[in-house]
């Protein structure tokens, strides 16, 4: 009998539509659907999609709880084998949706799941380690690569095979540590291991310490009627026109504008140009995505010492997360020059 | 982004609606928004009600700014 595999994609590649359409609610369908339809191809000898489940990026990250609902109570009834997500390759929401997927079938329903993510895509951390992920590319032109590494996984998860480790079997590590067997001991492999790096050798650890990159929260302001307020925003409000040509997507740079004699972001002089959600509302009040005009309230008012005279701006879908330390060193640097106390920084 | 600007010393706090990136990313003070399109808003309501949602989320961010925190804080 061939395995059941059951599929999750967001609204883009469920071919219902692009971010117009990433409020939808999640639906089911009985076929394979977008990436399904190749995923299917390559294990149609040993087993079979029975199922799409399609939800919306905004949707699953805004209204988690009733997404998952919906989407546990398709997987309880159809009991796959497995189930696939993605690949969400550097796609931010969709990512966290397939992490939020397959960390709660996995771990409520006990089946396995296979996904696939950049290794920079946020939804990578919140696997933690229930998926197993496959390392793609951070764009749909992987497509072709991962889903043949997806499927070899999927059949030997289904199929109930050993999984070996990361590096043969073609996964990204889960951190999880399995006893091995070795031919020497361990105060043997140490003292071989010192005296490669003593001799600037290559070696290779047996425990890789997780990376633990955190910066010690700043003092809080004293005064706030005396401080300077910077507004900055990863949700691609620029002026009309964008003069600066931030890119829409994978942005390269950042830019700075002039608002100390404007009370507002109106709609007729900044718009968004931000690639990765729906532009309507916010091209229609740009505040909505960075509220200067509170922040001018605030100044007028006497609770703010004085909003800073500019504003700062790029764009975060797909953007490395190299060139995102990049820019915030950048703009800290000039803010910490101009003497800014505190910084509003919005994300879309 | 908010990370390398708080390394300078300045507080920073991140408006954000999914939040479980941001704690990942590293920002400790953090204000749970409305909806990725809109984050420091809402279409859907009047204009009066939108606009004293909106005053709410900025006063909560200025709030987040006066506030001593030790870890990751939402607001």
């Amino acid at each position: 009998m061939k395995f059941k595999a059951i599929y999750y994609v967001n609204q883009f590649f469920g071919q219902i539509g692009g971010e117009d359409k990433a409020g939808m609610k999640p639906m089911f369908k009985e076929e394979a659907i977008g990436p399904a339809m190749g995923f299917n191809t390559l294990i149609k000898e040993e087993g079979e999609v029975v199922g799409t489940i399609i939800c919306g990026d905004n949707y699953f990250n805004e209204n988690k709880e009733e997404s998952m609902k919906f989407i546990m109570d398709i997987v309880k009834k159809h009991n796959p084998d497995v189930l696939i997500a993605g690949p969400a390759f550097n796609a931010g929401r969709y990512g966290m949706a397939c992490a939020g997927v397959g960390s709660e079938v996995n771990e409520e329903l006990g089946i396995p799941v296979v996904t696939g993510m950049y290794i920079e895509n946020p939804g990578l951390d919140a696997v933690n380690g229930t998926a197993y992920v496959v390392s793609v590319p951070d764009s749909a032109v992987g497509m072709r690569d991962a889903l043949p590494k997806m499927a070899k996984l999927a059949i030997k998860l289904a199929k109930g095979e050993e999984m070996g480790k990361p590096e043969v079997e073609g996964y990204l590590p889960q951190g999880k540590r399995l006893t091995v067997f070795s031919d020497k001991r361990g105060s043997k492999r140490a003292v071989e291991m010192l005296i490669k790096r003593f001799k600037n050798e290559e070696f290779k650890t047996e425990m890789p310490m997780p990376v633990f990159d955190t910066v010690e929260p700043a003092d809080a302001i004293k005064d706030l009627s005396k401080a300077t307020i910077a507004l900055v925003t990863s949700g691609g409000i620029v002026p009309t026109g964008n003069p600066d040509r931030i890119q829409s997507a994978s942005a390269q740079k950042w830019g700075k504008y002039n608002v100390a004699d404007i009370d507002a972001l109106t709609g007729n002089a900044y718009c968004t140009i931000h690639g990765g959600y729906d532009p309507v509302y916010a091209n229609a009040v740009p505040d909505r995505v960075a509220p200067l005009d509170l922040l001018k309230k605030n100044e007028k008012d006497g609770v703010i010492g004085k909003v800073f005279d500019y504003f700062y701006t790029t764009t975060g879908t797909g953007t490395s997360v190299g060139n995102a330390i990049t820019f915030g060193k950048e703009i800290g640097q000039e803010l910490k020059e101009a003497g800014v106390d505190g910084v509003i920084v919005t994300s879309t | 982004m908010v990370k390398e600007i708080e390394r300078f010393g300045i507080p920073v706090v991140h408006m954000s609606t999914i939040t479980t990136i941001s704690e990942a990313v590293g920002a400790n003070r953090i204000v749970p928004t409305i909806a990725i399109p809109y984050p420091v808003g809402n279409p859907n309501l009047s204009e009066a009600v939108e606009l004293d949602l909106r005053t709410k989320l900025v006063k909560r961010a200025l709030t987040a700014l006066t506030t001593e925190v030790t870890e990751i804080t939402q607001f």
